[in-house]
């Protein structure tokens, strides 16, 4: 059983195209096949982030349109064999897309893989409700940060509007996944903490991931962090993550003040 | 950065969580209510379809919130002469 999930959150820049890569390799890594899907047409990242960005030659619009076949435009990863890129184009924009063309790809996707990562696009027009047109489960990604709760609270409301299965009727799981989290701050009452968060989004919580200047130097090595550092705190969360994906049952470790402080003093901010 | 700033502890996260609490809470109920306006504007519209012929775009319906009197206004703009007929 194939099983769609979309990477979502209304803002940008709050980590989805890095969860998305750092979710698909972890998943790979426990033996999934995996697909990473980029809808961000006109600004896709997530090759860059995967270190892909010289391989691509068809797209997903290209694959929509019917202009290249879906095996023409995957990119194999090539550090874990069962794990691959779908890239969105650079130079269309989202209008390129339509619902039938993409439901015909995650079709086709559903045949070859056992996840299908749709990376959505920032905001909530037409890139992001089609990345989570099909979506079996949603994965929210959200800093502790006021515009980023709200609209993370407006894409819920879409997941359970918007998505095939809630105008089904059907359940989508929907799952927060806190980025960028100080716990030192959190401590001090500078930051909303866990429970904050958790309290005013009402969903499951899926992993806590610290604020990480491991984070920036995996994207800048263009290596998802699960592969390049998996002892990092960061790379650990995501690997608990995708683990909880995959039905374990796997604690959510309280996230370690002391080294929260510590990465204050000598650490850098990491760019999602 | 003023130096006490560093001995009083000015807890910012609470009014992060109340501020959200609040809006959100009135968030989600408008969102609902934006949904509203365009049923309302369907739903309106087929009904005086069925006896006059109009223009979909010459519809609009606006619903307004006030702290005492909320209004809901419904504008229609006939074609020449369809209620002469009636």
């Amino acid at each position: 059983m194939s099983k769609v999930m979309v990477v979502t959150s209304g803002k940008g820049g709050v980590g989805k195209t890095t969860s998305s890569a750092s979710l698909g390799a972890a998943l790979a890594r426990a033996g999934q096949n995996v697909v990473v899907v980029d809808f961000d047409v006109g600004l896709r990242n997530l090759d860059l982030v995967m270190g892909a960005e010289r391989r691509v030659v068809f797209d997903l619009v290209n694959v929509v349109q019917g202009d290249a076949k879906l095996p023409q435009a995957l990119i194999r990863d090539k550090r874990i064999e069962t794990l691959s890129l779908l890239p969105a184009s650079q130079t269309r924009d989202k209008d390129a897309l339509t619902e039938e063309g993409v439901a015909r790809v995650i079709d086709e996707l559903r045949e070859k893989f056992d996840w299908i990562i749709c990376d959505s696009p920032a905001g909530i027009d037409k890139g992001a409700t089609l990345a989570m047109r099909f979506a079996d489960l949603a994965v929210v990604v959200t800093n502790p940060e006021v515009s980023s709760v709200r609209d993370s609270d407006r894409i819920i409301g879409m997941l359970d509007s918007k998505t095939q299965r809630a105008e089904n009727g059907d359940k989508l799981e929907k799952h927060l996944l806190l980025t960028r989290y100080d716990a030192a701050r959190a401590a001090r009452g500078d930051m909303m903490k866990v429970e904050d968060v958790l309290e005013i989004l009402a969903i499951p919580l899926l992993g806590i991931v610290l604020e990480s200047p491991d984070v920036l130097t995996a994207s800048n090595l263009g290596c998802p962090i699960t592969l390049h550092n998996p002892a990092s705190p960061a790379a650990r969360a995501y690997t608990d993550a995708a683990r909880r994906l995959l039905g374990e049952t796997v604690a959510v470790t309280a996230p370690d003040e002391r080294r929260g402080f510590i990465s204050r003093l000598f650490g850098r901010r990491a760019a999602a | 950065m003023n130096i006490l700033n560093l001995f009083t502890r000015n807890r910012t996260a609470p009014v992060a969580r109340d501020r959200l609490q609040i809006l959100l809470a009135h968030e989600r109920m408008s969102t609902g209510r934006t949904d509203l306006a365009a049923v309302l504007q369907q739903e309106i519209l087929a009904v005086i379809a069925k006896h006059i012929a109009i223009d979909g775009d010459k519809v609009s319906v606006k619903l307004d919130r006030g702290a005492q009197v909320s209004t809901l206004e419904i504008d229609i703009e006939m074609p020449q002469g369809a209620l002469e007929y009636r």
